[in-house]
């Protein structure tokens, strides 16, 4: 059973700052900055990548395999993202790829743009048949899912229950590779080619089915510089495998997959804050009368996946070229997929994660907790605290994973009330006291009560030292 | 009303793009203090059909919603005209909305029916000439 809240973004913490980038950047408030570390909280990560396209000193990274996973198999199918097709220059044939693959070291190669065409076939069946759910959402990025389920509960009953295309190729190439080679299914090998960190996760963690066909899954940007010289190899006498058309390469940008529903009534949006304002507004019914909604949580689709290498913009108008001498699909006669291999055959559950307490009454009165916080912060969100908000560092106070001087006004506004009143009792006890080892012994006092009241706002624990002595000359 | 949270908006009349800023507002309470995905859908339609309206008819008002363990209360005040005749702003489909806001396609006159449609609860209590009050209740189970 996998676990739900699995996640490949990862910090690798030698590199990271805590500078506060990262946690601006979240669409989900999940990173918090705590002892001069980044660290996500898994329940509210969706592995949109935000963070490791922030990180300027690219602390946040992607868990993925590397090449030495082909040595676990006997045998093994690459399964190349459309968009990798876009990250080189000048590509005429995407055979030229493709054989290079096979000469990388994998034993063969299907191609999720000739399964994202099957995929294409379902979906067209299934809109046509279930208006009840108009519009449909696309379930094909998988970090869209993960978002709708923990913030957009309302919005569950419209995802299109369809395996995403990666799942689809991975099932086909291992039924194919086991009636042609006779292996069983745990000597074969599907290695998914990615585009980003969201479908890493899903591998390990999926949606919508019980456990994923994809064996391992190798960033784009890993595979890049080692398939140029292949390539240049290839290009002298490429294999003829290519099985895709316009339509399955084309799902590798944003507005691909809603080019293979051949339907006017649709919506297509890409890059993470705008789909969270597309499905807010969905969700307040503020407009319905679509088909479809295909949503990409990256700029520009895929091709703008945080694992890849090319600009996506520049991406985007490579896969324009490729598929300009593509047909628009390809037949798949051969490829006929099992009725199994394309429904989801799990439902996706509402995770209500950002719930307060665990119970209605609690949750109120933490709110009211918030609020009243809430007036005594400077409402700066400067992300010193370690928060992204003033209002989010009150919701962590208030779980228990926070205090209120983690808010560095606070603590200054503390410090300056502590050096009023010392300040003032310290001429107090000199002007009142006419016995002067008396007023001496009352300094003392106070400085001793000064000193560890000091202290306690002082969370790093040093005890104080005579720096300051030392500039003053 | 001592166990209630009290969230009060004031809702711009010049500034239509800020339209909806306190039902999204509002629904990330209902979300953290764990209401029902359906409550929280009913509530935030009902309340952003009824600060639109204060926009389109209005120019604008104060928004104070409570929240208990029982039920959410929104109450939309505002000073503006006033409704004329209640029941006919009732009707679906009766509409008094300016010409350049029909064009922006709103004005279907569906607003009021929808606000008590998808609450337990709705008053309206107006003046003309001095404003109007719309109260509605969503309980919360």
């Amino acid at each position: 059973m996998s676990d739900k809240f699995f996640h490949s973004v990862y910090l690798e913490k030698d590199l990271c700052r805590g500078c506060i980038n990262c946690i601006k950047r979240c669409p989900t408030e999940a990173i918090r900055v705590r002892n001069g570390k980044a660290c996500i909280t898994s329940e509210f990560c969706i592995d949109c990548g935000e963070c490791v396209r922030t990180c300027t000193h690219h602390a946040k990274q992607t868990r993925t395999d590397s090449l030495d996973i082909l040595n676990n198999y006997e045998y093994t199918i690459a399964l190349p993202a459309p968009s990798l097709y876009a990250q080189f220059n000048n590509l005429d044939d995407i055979n030229i790829v493709l054989t290079a693959l096979l000469k990388l070291g994998f034993n063969d190669v299907f191609e999720v743009a000739a399964a994202a065409e099957l995929v294409s076939e379902a979906s067209r069946a299934y809109v046509a048949a279930h208006e009840e759910s108009w519009p449909l959402i696309s379930t094909a990025c998988p970090s869209i899912v993960r978002l709708i389920r923990v913030r957009f509960p309302n919005l569950i009953e419209h995802l299109l229950p369809l395996n995403p295309p990666v799942e689809v190729a991975a099932r086909l190439a291992k039924a194919q590779a086991a009636e042609k080679t006779g292996l069983p299914p745990e000597k074969i090998g599907a290695i998914f080619i990615s585009p980003c960190p969201s479908k890493a996760t899903y591998a390990k963690s999926p949606l919508g089915t019980e456990k994923s066909a994809i064996d391992g899954v190798i960033a784009a940007k890993d595979v890049y510089s080692l398939l140029l010289p292949l390539m240049k190899e290839a290009e002298k006498d490429p294999k003829d495998i290519a099985k895709a058309g316009k339509i399955g390469v084309g799902w590798g940008c944003s507005g691909g997959e809603v080019g293979g529903l051949m339907t006017d009534s649709y919506l297509a949006a890409d890059g993470i804050e705008n789909v969270i304002k597309v499905l807010e507004d969905l969700e307040d019914e503020k407009f319905s009368k679509l088909q479809f909604i295909e949503l990409n949580s990256c700029n520009g689709g895929c091709v703008g996946g945080v694992l890849n290498v090319e600009n996506p913009y520049v991406a985007k108008a490579k896969l324009k070229r490729l598929n300009h001498y593509l047909p628009v699909a390809k037949s798949h006669r051969s490829e006929t997929p099992a009725d199994e291999d394309l429904p989801w055959t799990m439902p996706v559950d509402y995770e209500p994660v950002f719930r307060l307490g665990s119970n209605m009454i609690e949750s109120i009165n933490k709110m009211r907790q918030i609020d009243e916080l809430l007036q005594e912060f400077p409402g700066l969100d400067c992300g010193s605290c370690g928060a992204p908000t003033c209002r989010a560092l009150a919701e962590d106070i208030v779980r228990g994973n926070a205090k209120k001087t983690d808010c560095v006004q606070i603590l200054r506004s503390d410090i300056h009330k502590l050096s009023q009143t010392y300040t003032k009792l310290a001429r107090d006890a000199i002007t009142e006291s006419k016995d002067s080892s008396a007023s001496i012994q009352k300094l003392l006092n106070y400085i001793d009560s000064l000193t560890s009241e000091i202290s306690m706002l002082d969370s790093q624990g040093h005890p104080l030292d005579s720096e300051s002595d030392d500039n003053n000359t | 009303m001592d166990d209630c949270i009290k969230l009060e908006y004031s809702v711009s009349g010049d500034d239509f793009t800020r339209a909806g800023e306190a039902s999204s507002n509002l629904k990330s309470v209902l979300r953290q203090i764990g209401a029902s995905p359906d409550v929280t859908r009913r509530v935030s339609i009902a309340m952003y059909e009824g600060e639109i309206n204060m926009v389109i008819h209005a120019n604008g008002g104060i928004i104070t919603v409570y929240i208990s363990p029982t039920e959410v209360k929104m109450i939309l005040k505002d000073k503006g005209p006033g409704i004329p005749d209640i029941e006919k702003a009732m009707q679906a489909g009766y509409s008094t909305a300016p010409d350049d806001i029909r064009t922006l396609g709103f004005g279907a006159g569906m607003g009021l029916p929808n606000m008590k449609k998808y609450t337990d609860e709705m008053q309206i209590e107006s003046e003309i000439g001095v404003g109007t009050t719309v109260t509605m209740t969503v309980a919360l189970n």
